[in-house]
C-alpha cells in the first residue's frame, strides 16, 4: 500500500514537474534562440543569442554526427535531422522533444517549405527524399532516387524553393531533381547529367538559383528556378586547371551563400583556395589562397566578411577576407578541430565550434575578440532560429 | 587591415605552427581519429554515409592489409582519400586492425 501510494506520489509529481517546467518558463520569443549539436552525446543545447549563455539540454536525439536544423516558420520548433534517419520535432519554448520519428536508415540533412507545412528529408539509405507534415510528422510523400538500373542515388543538398517545392541532387547520378508538392502528389522533374558526384548545394539568399558543387570533377551544376525549362548549366568548368587535386579529408559544405555585392565566395575543391565568382557573368572573378582546403566559406550577413574553416589537418584555424580588397584580414584560432561558424542574423557575432576543445566561442565579428566561451559536448553544428525566416537555408 | 588585425593573424600562425603534433598517435586517439573524422564520411558510428560502413560486419571479407593499404592510399576515382600524408603506415595498420576487431564502442 504504501509502495503504491509512494509510487503515485511519485509519478504525479513526475507528471506535473514536467508539465508544470513550460510554463514555469517566462514567456520569451525565440528569435535570438539556437541551438547547438553535440553529436557524440545525441544532445543539443539550447542557447541564448543576446545573453551568450546555454539554457538547456535537449537530449534523446539519437546519432547527431552531421546533424542539422530548420526552423518552424513561427520560430517555436526546430526540426533535427540525424544521421541515423532521426527527424526530431524540438520545442525551444518548452525544452522538449515534441516528437520523433525514425524515418530512414541513414539521412544527411532536410529543408522546410516556404509555406512552413512541410519538412524534407534528403537520405542515403535508403536513397530519396521523405516528405513529412511540419506539425506531426505524418509522412506526406516519398521519392525513391533511381537511377541507373534500379540503383538508388544517395540524396544532397536538399534545399527548399518558392512554392511547395523542394530541389536535390543525386550524388552517384549526377542529377538534380525538383519536386512539386502543390497538389499533394510529388512531381518530379529530372535534370540529368549535371556533372559527376554533386556532393551539397545551396540556394540563393533571393530564392532564384540553386547551384551544386560537384566533387567528381571541377565545377558546379547551376539551375535558375525562375527558368528550370533551360535546364542546368555547368559554372567554373575546370577551375583545377588539370592539376592534381590534394586529397580531401572532410568534404566541403554549401550551405548558406557567401555572397557580397554580386559576387560569391565558393570552396575549391581540394585546393587551398576560396573562388570568387561573379553572378551576373557566372565567371571567375578571384580566387584568395587561404590556409587550407576550405569547408565552409560563410560571409557575414552584410557581405563585408566572409569566414572560411578548414578540413584536416588545418582545422584548427579560421580565416576572415575581407571582400573589399579581398584579402584576408586575420587567422584565429577559436581550438582543435573548428567543425561549424554561424553568424547571428544581423551579424554583429560569429558562434564557432571547437569540437576536440569541447567549446563554442562567440566572437565579435567587428574587432575579432572573442566575447564569450560555451561548456559544450564535442560541438559540431549551430543553428539560430533566425534562419526561420530565410529561404534555402 | 589594422595593425591589431595584422598582428592577430601573425599569432595565430604561430599557434598553429606550435600546435603541430609529433610523435605516433596512441590506440586510444586513433580510435577517437576513427570516430570523428572518419566519421565525417563514414558516420560516428560507422553505419555508412557518404562512404560504406566499416564495422568489423561490413568487412568481414576485407583482409587487414586491404584495409590498411585502402587508408594509406585512398580508392582513386572516388572520394575515398589516401591518408598517408597525415599518418604513418604503423597507425593505418593499427586503425585497420582497430575496424576489423570492433574496438569502437557506441555502435
Ligand atoms: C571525404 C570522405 C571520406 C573520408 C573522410 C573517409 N572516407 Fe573512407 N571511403 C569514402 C568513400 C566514398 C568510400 C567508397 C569508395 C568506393 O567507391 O569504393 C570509402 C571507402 C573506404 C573503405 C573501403 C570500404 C569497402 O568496404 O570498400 C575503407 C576501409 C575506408 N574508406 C576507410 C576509411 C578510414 C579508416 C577513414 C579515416 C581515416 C576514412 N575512410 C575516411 C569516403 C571517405
Amino acid at each position: 500500500m504504501r509502495i503504491v501510494e509512494a509510487m503515485v506520489a511519485v509519478a504525479m509529481t513526475a507528471g506535473l514537474s514536467a508539465a508544470l517546467a513550460c510554463e514555469q518558463i517566462a514567456p520569451r520569443g525565440t528569435g535570438d534562440l539556437g541551438v547547438v549539436v553535440e553529436r557524440a552525446a545525441g544532445r543539443l543545447q539550447l542557447v541564448d543569442t543576446s545573453a551568450r549563455t546555454a539554457l538547456a539540454a535537449i537530449d534523446g536525439l539519437g546519432d547527431l554526427s552531421h546533424a542539422s536544423v530548420v526552423f518552424s516558420r513561427d520560430g517555436r520548433f526546430g526540426y533535427v535531422f540525424g544521421r541515423d534517419g532521426g527527424l526530431s520535432k524540438v520545442d525551444l519554448l518548452c525544452r522538449t522533444v515534441a516528437k520523433r520519428v525514425v524515418q530512414a536508415g541513414n539521412s544527411i540533412g532536410g529543408a522546410i517549405s516556404q509555406d512552413g507545412k512541410l519538412v524534407a528529408v534528403a537520405n542515403y539509405t535508403p536513397g530519396g527524399v521523405k516528405v513529412f507534415d511540419a506539425d506531426t510528422l505524418e509522412l506526406r510523400a516519398d521519392i525513391a532516387a533511381w537511377y541507373g538500373e534500379g540503383r538508388r542515388a544517395k540524396v544532397v543538398g536538399l534545399e527548399d524553393v518558392a512554392g511547395s517545392r523542394f530541389v536535390f541532387s543525386l550524388f552517384e547520378a549526377g542529377e538534380i531533381w525538383m519536386v512539386d508538392l502543390a497538389s499533394g502528389v510529388p512531381v518530379v522533374t529530372r535534370f540529368p547529367g549535371v556533372g559527376r558526384e554533386p556532393y551539397d548545394a545551396l540556394v540563393t539568399p533571393d530564392g532564384r538559383y540553386y547551384l551544386a558543387g560537384l566533387f567528381g570533377e571541377d565545377g558546379l551544376a547551376l539551375l535558375d528556378l525562375w527558368h528550370p525549362e533551360r535546364g542546368v548549366r555547368r559554372v567554373l568548368p575546370g577551375y583545377g586547371r588539370g592539376e592534381d587535386r590534394l586529397p580531401v579529408y572532410k568534404m566541403p559544405h554549401l550551405e548558406g551563400w557567401a555572397l557580397a555585392g554580386r559576387f560569391a565566395y565558393l570552396p575549391a575543391i581540394g585546393r587551398h583556395e576560396v573562388l570568387v565568382v561573379d553572378i551576373d557573368t557566372w565567371q571567375e572573378a578571384a580566387r584568395i589562397p587561404v590556409a587550407g582546403q576550405p569547408v565552409f566559406v560563410m560571409a557575414r550577413p552584410d557581405g563585408r566578411q566572409v569566414w572560411v574553416n578548414f578540413a584536416p589537418p588545418d582545422n584548427a584555424l579560421v580565416q576572415v577576407v575581407d571582400t573589399e580588397t579581398r584579402t584576408l584580414v586575420s587567422t584565429l584560432e577559436p581550438g582543435r578541430v573548428v567543425l561549424h561558424l554561424e553568424f547571428t542574423a544581423r551579424g554583429e557575432a560569429v558562434w564557432i565550434s571547437a569540437r576536440d576543445d569541447d567549446r563554442v566561442i562567440v566572437y565579435d565579428t567587428a574587432t575579432l575578440l572573442p566575447l564569450a566561451t560555451l561548456q559544450a559536448d564535442k560541438p559540431s553544428g549551430i543553428f539560430f532560429a533566425s534562419r526561420a525566416f530565410r529561404i534555402g537555408l | 587591415m589594422c595593425a591589431g588585425a595584422r598582428w592577430f593573424a601573425i599569432a595565430g600562425l604561430l599557434v598553429a605552427t606550435a600546435g603541430a603534433r609529433g610523435g605516433e598517435r596512441s590506440d586510444a586517439e586513433l580510435a577517437y581519429f576513427v570516430r570523428h573524422d572518419c566519421g565525417s564520411c563514414h558516420g560516428m558510428r560507422l553505419t555508412g554515409g557518404l562512404g560504406p560502413a566499416l564495422t568489423p560486419e561490413a568487412l568481414a571479407d576485407k583482409p587487414v592489409g586491404w584495409v590498411r593499404t585502402v587508408i594509406l592510399h585512398g580508392v582513386p576515382g572516388t572520394a575515398m582519400p589516401g591518408w598517408r600524408g597525415v599518418m604513418t603506415e604503423d597507425e593505418a595498420g593499427r586503425m585497420a586492425v582497430q575496424l576489423k576487431e570492433q574496438i569502437h564502442e557506441n555502435r
